[in-house]
C-alpha cells in the first residue's frame, strides 16, 4: 500500500520533471534559433522557398475552408438573429467571429495540420539521414541553413493566410446572407463597417496570428530537431507537433483574447 | 522547381494576401471613418449611462458622426462623464443636446446629438450643456407601477 | 600549441570519452601523418565512429586532447571550428545527400555556401567533380533515383569538393556490392594520393580496407588493441583479429550478449 503510495508520487514527479526537462530543451533551442535569426534573415531567398512550401501549398485549404466557416456561421447566425429581428446585424457577427477569432485560430490549426506536420517530418528525416549532420561537417549551420527558414516561413504566411481565410470567410457569409437569404446587402455591409474596427478587431486579430505562427513554428522545427531518428520516431514527432501546437494556440487564443478584448463591449 | 517559379508563386501568394488584408480593413472595417486619431473630442455629462460602451456610435439624425471615445466617473459630482470623438468633417451647435438613446428594443446604445441654432460651433474640448440620461427599462417600470399604485386606491375611494 | 610536428595531421593524447555513464573511449593515444590513410577496425560500438566525431570536433572528449592541423579541437569556438571544417570532408555511412536537392547542386552546395565563385565557375568544378567519380551525366537526377553505390560516389565528390586536407569516412563500404565497393575503394586511394589528403577510414570491410591503407588500428573495449600494417593482419595470431578476419561467431568478441547462463535461466521454472 505505502509502496505503490510512492510509486504514484514518483511517478508524478516523473511526469513534470520530464516535461520541465523538455521546457528546458525547448527554451534552449528557441535561444539558438534566435542567434541563427540573423544570419537567416540575410538569405530571405531561402525563408521564401519554405513560404512556398508551407505558405502557398496551404493557401487553396485556408480559403476553401474559410468560405465553408463563413456559409455556417452565417446559416446559424441568421437562424438567431431572425428571432429577435435584427437579421441584418448578420455581417457584424460573422465578420467580428472571423477576424477577431476563427480567422487567426482556424488558419493555425490548418497551418499546424498541413504545412508545420511536413517541417517536423523532413526535418526529422534530414537528421535521421544524417543530412543535417553532413551539412555542420560543411561548415553550414543547420540551425540558419534549415531550422530557420522554416521557422521564419511559418512566421511570415501565418497572417496573410488569415486574411484570406477571413476574407473568403466573409464573402462566404455574403453568398448565403445575401443571395441566398436576401438580408439587404446595404445593411448587410454598413453595419458591419460600423462595428468592425480596423485597429481593435483587423489588426488584433493579424497580431493572434502572428503570434500563432511564432508558435507554431517553433514548435515544428522543434520536434523535428529532436525527434528519434528512426520511423517511429518521425511518426510520434510529427503527432507531437500538430497536438502540441493546436492545443498551444488554443491555449495563447484564450490569452490574447483576454488581454486584447477585455473590457471592449 | 526552379528558383523563378518559386518567386511568381510566392509573390502571388504575398499579393492575394495582401489584397484580403486591404478588402479587411476597407470592406470589412471602416478604415477611413475610424480613424482614432482624427477629428475632434467634445465632452459631455450624463446623470447615467445605462449599457453605453467605449467605441459606441454617435449619431445624429441616424448618421454615424463619431465614436465615443472614453467614459469615466466624475469623482465629485458622481456624473458620469463621456468623451466623443465627432468626424472632423461634421460641426455642431453650441447649444446641441446629447442623449443617450438605444436602436431598438434590446439593440445596442448610442449617444444621439441634436443641433441647435446656436451659430457658435462647439469646438475641441467643449463641453456640452444639455444631456439626456439613458432611459433604465427597470425604472421606467418601478415608475409606471408605482404610478398605477397610486392611482388604485384613488379609483376605489 | 604543444609537441605539433608539421608532419602530424592528427593527434589524439590520452583521450577519454563517454555517453553518460556508459565509457566508450578510454585512454586512446594516436598520430596520423600527413598523407597517410589508415583504417580503424573494431567492434560494433567499439568507439570507431566515436573517434570520427571527436576529429571533427562534433563530439567533446571528457579528457585529453585532438590536435587536427595543429589546433586543439575541443577548444575552439564555433567560428574556429568551421573554419576547420573547411578542411575537412566526411563521407557518411549512407552518403547523406540532401534529397530535396538534385545531383548537381549537392555537389554545388560547397561551393555556393562557402565559396563566392560565379556560377559558371561552380558548373565548371562541380562537372570536374563529378567526372572523376564517373557521374558527370547523372547531374540531373535526384538522391532517390540513384543507387546505393552512386550516391556513396556523389556524396563522394561533395566531400571533397573544397579539396579538404583530411577525409573521414564512416563505413564507406557498408551495403554495396562488391563492384561498388571496389569503386569507392578505388576512388579514396585515387582521391588522397591526387590530393594529397590524409585519410581516416572507420570500417569492417577488411579485404577492401587492406588493399588501400597504410596503417590498421585496431580498437578493442575503448583502447587501442593493436596498431599495424595491413601485411601483418593476415598472418597475425591475435585471437581478437584472427576472429575479426576470419568471420569466426564466437572468440574474444562473445556471440552470446551478456548475461545469466544459459541452463541456469531454463532451470528457473
Amino acid at each position: 500500500m505505502r509502496a505503490s503510495f510512492v510509486q504514484l508520487i514518483s511517478a508524478l514527479g516523473h511526469f513534470f520533471t520530464s516535461r520541465i526537462d523538455r521546457l528546458g530543451l525547448a527554451a534552449r533551442f528557441a535561444g539558438a534559433l534566435l542567434v541563427s535569426l540573423s544570419i537567416a534573415l540575410g538569405r530571405l531567398p531561402l525563408m521564401f522557398r519554405e513560404v512556398y512550401f508551407s505558405g502557398v501549398r496551404s493557401l487553396s485549404i485556408v480559403a476553401v475552408s474559410g468560405l465553408f466557416v463563413g456559409m455556417v456561421l452565417a446559416v446559424q447566425g441568421y437562424e438567431v438573429l431572425q428571432r429577435y429581428g435584427s437579421a441584418e446585424s448578420l455581417g457584424v457577427i460573422v465578420a467580428l467571429s472571423l477576424v477577431r477569432e476563427l480567422g487567426p485560430v482556424v488558419t493555425a490549426l490548418l497551418f499546424a495540420g498541413r504545412a508545420s506536420s511536413a517541417v517536423t517530418a523532413e526535418i526529422g528525416l534530414m537528421r535521421a539521414t544524417e543530412q543535417l549532420a553532413a551539412m555542420d561537417m560543411m561548415a553550414v549551420d543547420p540551425m540558419s541553413r534549415v531550422v530557420a527558414p522554416r521557422f521564419l516561413a511559418a512566421i511570415f504566411s501565418m497572417p496573410f493566410l488569415a486574411a484570406i481565410f477571413s476574407t473568403t470567410g466573409v464573402i462566404g457569409a455574403w453568398i448565403i446572407g445575401v443571395k441566398l437569404i436576401g438580408i439587404d446587402d446595404g445593411a448587410f455591409w454598413s453595419q458591419m463597417q460600423a462595428n468592425v474596427d480596423v485597429r481593435i478587431d483587423v489588426l488584433n486579430g493579424l497580431l493572434k496570428s502572428i503570434v500563432f505562427g511564432t508558435a507554431v513554428g517553433l514548435i515544428s522545427v522543434f520536434e523535428g530537431y529532436f525527434a528519434a531518428p528512426t520511423a517511429e520516431g518521425i511518426a510520434t514527432a510529427t503527432t507531437r507537433t500538430v497536438v502540441i501546437s493546436s492545443l498551444s494556440v488554443l491555449l495563447l487564443d484564450l490569452l490574447l483574447t483576454v488581454m486584447m478584448f477585455r473590457g471592449l463591449s | 522547381m526552379n528558383r523563378s517559379r518559386f518567386d511568381f508563386a510566392v509573390g502571388l501568394f504575398v499579393a492575394i494576401g495582401l489584397l484580403a488584408m486591404a478588402f479587411m480593413a476597407l470592406k470589412v472595417g471602416n478604415l477611413a471613418g475610424f480613424d482614432s486619431g482624427t477629428g475632434y473630442v467634445i465632452e459631455a455629462r450624463f446623470d447615467n449611462i445605462g449599457g453605453l460602451k467605449v467605441r459606441a456610435p454617435v449619431k445624429s439624425a441616424g448618421v454615424v458622426v463619431g465614436r465615443v471615445e472614453s467614459i469615466g466617473l466624475d469623482a465629485e459630482t458622481y456624473e458620469a462623464r463621456v468623451l466623443l470623438r465627432v468626424y472632423p468633417n461634421y460641426r455642431f451647435s453650441k447649444d446641441t443636446i446629447a442623449s443617450i438613446l438605444t436602436s431598438g428594443l434590446l439593440g445596442e446604445q448610442y449617444v444621439g446629438l441634436e443641433s441647435g441654432g446656436d451659430p457658435v460651433y462647439l469646438a475641441a474640448g467643449d463641453r456640452l450643456g444639455k444631456t439626456q440620461s439613458a432611459m433604465i427599462l427597470e425604472k421606467l417600470i418601478s415608475q409606471f407601477l408605482f404610478s398605477k399604485a397610486a392611482e388604485t386606491p384613488a379609483k376605489a375611494q | 600549441m604543444t609537441s605539433f610536428h608539421e608532419s602530424e595531421m592528427i593527434a589524439l593524447k590520452d583521450v577519454c570519452f563517454s555517453y553518460a555513464d556508459r565509457p566508450i573511449l578510454n585512454g586512446i593515444d594516436l598520430t596520423i601523418k600527413r598523407g597517410e590513410i589508415i583504417a580503424i577496425m573494431g567492434g560494433s560500438g567499439g568507439g570507431k565512429t566515436t573517434l570520427l566525431g571527436l576529429i571533427s570536433g562534433r563530439l567533446k572528449p571528457q579528457t585529453g586532447s585532438v590536435l587536427v592541423k595543429g589546433l586543439e579541437v575541443p577548444n575552439l569556438r564555433q567560428s574556429e571550428l568551421y573554419g576547420l571544417r573547411r578542411k575537412i570532408g566526411m563521407l557518411f555511412q549512407f552518403g547523406a545527400l540532401f534529397t530535396d536537392l538534385n545531383v548537381f547542386d549537392n555537389v554545388a552546395f560547397p561551393y555556393r555556401e562557402q565559396t563566392n565563385l560565379p556560377e559558371e565557375m561552380i558548373r565548371t568544378l562541380v562537372l570536374l567533380k563529378l567526372e572523376a567519380v564517373g557521374l558527370r551525366s547523372a547531374k540531373n537526377l535526384m538522391p532517390a533515383e540513384l543507387s546505393g553505390g552512386m550516391a556513396r560516389r556523389v556524396a563522394l565528390a561533395r566531400a571533397v569538393a573544397l579539396d579538404p586536407a583530411v577525409m573521414l569516412y564512416d563505413e564507406p563500404f557498408t551495403g554495396l556490392d562488391p563492384i561498388s565497393v571496389g569503386i569507392i575503394g578505388r576512388l579514396i586511394k585515387r582521391l588522397n594520393r591526387a590530393l594529397g589528403m590524409t585519410s581516416v577510414i572507420v570500417t569492417h570491410d577488411l579485404n577492401e580496407t587492406l588493399r588501400l591503407v597504410d596503417r590498421v588500428v585496431v580498437l578493442s573495449q575503448g583502447k587501442i588493441h593493436r596498431d599495424m600494417a595491413p601485411e601483418e593482419i593476415r598472418s597475425t595470431d591475435d585471437p581478437f583479429i584472427r576472429q575479426f578476419a576470419d568471420g569466426l561467431p564466437d572468440g574474444p568478441v562473445p556471440f552470446h550478449y551478456p548475461g545469466r547462463d544459459y541452463w541456469s535461466e531454463l532451470m528457473d521454472q
